[in-house]
């Protein structure tokens, strides 16, 4: 496992919001196909973590390399690190794209237009190709037929279908997903746990923040279990998750599996 | 009633003329007012704090005070001003001071620039925060994010307040009639009225044009609407 290319690497990932020390130093390591579940009970900094990762959260201290290219990082007014060039930053987030607990699709473009949108303007790829690209993707999701619509007029899963069409649009190197099903009615959880499942299969590498214990356990090959800023336990997700070495994970998962 | 006078050929001459000067001064002012909304807007929101006041104390301005006193001081206020007396025959711009439609379109565009500068400021403001996050973490620059996701999402989100300001502006623009040389429809009613002693009749007519002018906006906003909120529409299947 570990002779396939590095895709990610989040290190010593610090970040506090004022005196509140959110994240002291967590680590992250994504060799190609990995399939990594990040848990923790709110408030631990799993969804700071990946913002951090991209840098929709500034981080105080860490770094980030993404396929083996360092993100430059320089420190900014307020003692955080900002990107030191806007043009890499951007050129590597495309390739982490990254799927949102509320979706964020851009409500005045429709389902087709929010997936050819960044392809198109962004990496820019034409415009042919990146429908192409966005058919081949929402027949994946199991959306064909929704392509005019906006995203208002569709359904909670349907949305976030969308968005991982989206972010597969964008071919990138690792697949972000920050509590993917947090916001979906119950019965609509499923139907985006099996394309993220499919995905896994295709060896798409892939961070997820997730409460869901079974796609923590049948999924991912590694499991990191945050708390309170810093990883707690991690390792193979039936291990950890059968033979919690912590009390926290321990009481954690007595918690969840309720 | 007298309506024979309203529609002799030299009365529906000047009332033409002055629906044409209407609708002249009206798409001229709404054409220049949206280019510097936009740019004022822009400015509200952006991050310079001195842009932001400078332009916030112009709409606090223009929005707090009479358009028709904006009209006198720009027409009557700055042509008594010496420094522009020295200029006006001979130093352009200054020529154009001297022009009554100019003093007229310059108040106009100002005023509705005013408006519709913090109409769509309000919306840029108002536009979902994970939008712009989705925006950037699919690697789009400030100023794409602005071309692509924010403005065409606020200007859409901008578009019913705004037809209600074209709609606005329409009767406005019979202020201009407050200058003299000016002849809109507004004054093409009042000397018709002067002419012939029939202010009934002759303002009758002027609102009954200015009224079908705002039944064909109205209806020309319908279809934009419908197209370009589509997306906020109620689902219908």
């Amino acid at each position: 496992m570990d002779d396939k290319p590095l895709k990610l690497q989040a290190l010593d990932i610090h970040k506090q919001f004022g005196s509140n020390e959110v994240l002291k130093g967590v680590s992250l390591e994504a060799h190609a196909g990995d399939v990594i579940s990040i848990i923790g009970s709110s408030g631990s900094g799993k969804s700071t973590f990946l913002r951090c990762v991209n840098l929709l959260e500034k981080p105080n201290r860490g770094r980030i390399l993404v396929a083996g290219e360092e993100l430059k990082l320089v420190p900014g007014r307020a003692g955080e690190l900002q990107a030191a060039d806007l043009k890499q930053l951007q050129r590597l987030r495309t390739k982490l794209a990254m799927v949102f607990q509320h979706f964020n699709l851009w409500a005045h473009l429709t389902v087709l237009q929010n997936i050819i949108e960044a392809p198109i303007h962004v990496m820019k790829v034409s415009r042919d190709e990146a429908v192409a690209r966005a058919r081949k993707y929402l027949a994946l999701v199991d959306l064909v037929k929704m392509e005019d619509r906006y995203p208002a007029h569709l359904s909670g899963g349907q949305q976030q279908r969308v968005a991982i069409a989206r972010s597969l649009a964008m071919e990138p190197e690792v697949m972000l997903f920050d509590e993917p099903t947090s916001a979906l009615d119950p019965e609509l959880v499923s139907e985006v746990l099996k394309v993220m499942r499919t995905l896994a299969l295709e060896g798409r590498t892939m961070v997820v923040v997730t409460h869901e214990m079974g796609f923590a356990r049948e999924v991912a090959n590694h499991l990191i279990f945050l708390h309170k800023g810093l990883i707690e336990e991690q390792g193979v997700p039936t291990d950890v998750l059968t033979r919690p070495r912590s009390e926290r994970l321990a009481q954690f998962l007595s918690g969840s599996l309720k | 009633m007298n309506w024979e006078v309203i529609f002799r050929e030299e009365s529906l001459a000047m009332y033409g003329e002055g629906l044409l000067t209407t609708l002249g001064l009206l798409i001229s002012s709404l054409a220049i007012g949206g280019v510097l909304a936009l740019i004022f807007a822009l400015m509200l929101t952006g991050q310079s704090r001195v842009l932001q006041r400078i332009v916030g104390a112009y709409t606090f301005v223009i929005r707090g005070t009479p358009l028709l006193i904006q009209v006198y001081m720009i027409y009557y206020g700055l042509a008594q001003l010496e420094w522009i007396q020295t200029r006006w025959d001979t130093v352009w711009p200054w020529t154009y001071f001297k022009d009554a439609f100019f003093c007229a379109l310059l108040a106009f565009s100002l005023n509705t620039a005013g408006y519709t500068a913090e109409m769509l400021a309000g919306a840029i403001r108002e536009t979902s925060a994970g939008e712009i996050e989705s925006a950037q973490a699919f690697g789009m620059s400030r100023f794409q994010l602005m071309l692509r996701i924010v403005l065409p999402s606020a200007m859409r989100r901008t578009l019913p307040a705004y037809s209600n300001e074209v709609v606005m502006m329409l009767h406005s623009t019979s202020l201009a009639s407050a200058v003299p040389a000016m002849l809109d429809l507004t004054a093409a009613a009042s000397r018709i009225y002067s002419d012939f002693y029939l202010p009934f009749e002759a303002y009758l007519f002027a609102a009954a044009i200015y009224l079908c002018c705002t039944f064909c906006l109205v209806g020309a906003f319908k279809p934009l609407e419908r197209h370009f909120l589509a997306h906020l529409a109620p689902r219908t299947n």
